[in-house]
């Protein structure tokens, strides 16, 4: 399916991927693992059957969220997962993941020697990108 | 629109796209739009232990807003060239560049 130019003109590469799983990275870190049903000209995306999934060593956790917009100024990048490809990774629950991570970030901070752990998350400052 | 027609002329070559989170992804450029978003098949990720989310991921959708830098073979770029149609500054043409290069 061809759209002419003025339709889409910021995701038309997108159109290609609809209905297909995607994982999508977000600005603040997380990735999403979804079916692509709809996008706009900002790259705006409608997921649907949306799981988060939290990598920490050879482990991931996944916590589901259903249907999703997805805002496109968040947007990092939208990859199509290969799922015949063995990523080598192990699932993990919600719980195991948490205790995981705090023990990272206890061993990380002891090694720098750091007063508290640090966010997990960072959060990249808005910028001007969607007046184009 | 210069660097829009110029990373057209660069569809199929070999780039590395390093983005402001500071993944590094190596891999053909497909396509490309006005917002410099990218299409890059054949994905690889330079750093696999840092970033196993991408492992399985073969085409990947990037926004242009968080690219930081697109490594380039220096072979494919007339710098030349370039410079030239920067020169003649923003009012250039797509037309214009694409004559340029063909003759």
């Amino acid at each position: 399916m061809e759209l002419p130019d003025p339709y889409l003109p910021g995701a038309i590469s997108l159109l290609d991927q609809l209905d297909k799983k995607l994982i999508v990275v977000l600005r603040d870190g997380r990735k999403l693992i979804g079916y692509l049903r709809s996008i706009d000209q900002f790259a705006n995306l409608i997921l649907d059957e949306v799981v988060e999934r939290t990598f920490c060593d050879k482990f991931y956790s996944d916590i589901r969220h259903g249907f999703l917009l997805i805002r496109g100024e968040n947007v990092v990048l939208a990859g199509e997962i290969d799922e015949t490809l063995d990523t080598g990774l192990k699932e993990i629950t919600g719980n195991e993941m948490t205790m995981l991570q705090e023990e990272r970030s206890r061993h990380h901070n002891r090694k720098h020697d750091l007063p508290k752990a640090e966010p997990q998350r960072k959060t990249k400052h808005a910028d001007m990108d969607d007046a184009y | 629109m210069l660097f829009y027609s110029f990373f057209k002329s660069l569809v199929g070559k070999e780039v590395v796209v390093e983005l402001k989170n500071d993944v590094c992804l190596h891999g053909t450029l497909h396509s490309v739009d006005q917002y410099l978003n990218m299409n890059l098949h054949e994905t690889q990720v330079t750093d696999q232990d840092r970033f196993p989310h991408l492992i399985a991921v073969k085409n990947a959708f990037i926004r242009g807003s968080v690219v930081r830098y697109v490594q380039l073979p220096e072979d494919q770029v007339d710098t030349g060239l370039l410079a030239d149609a920067s020169r003649k500054s923003w009012p250039i043409t797509e037309i214009d560049f694409l004559n340029i290069v063909m003759l």
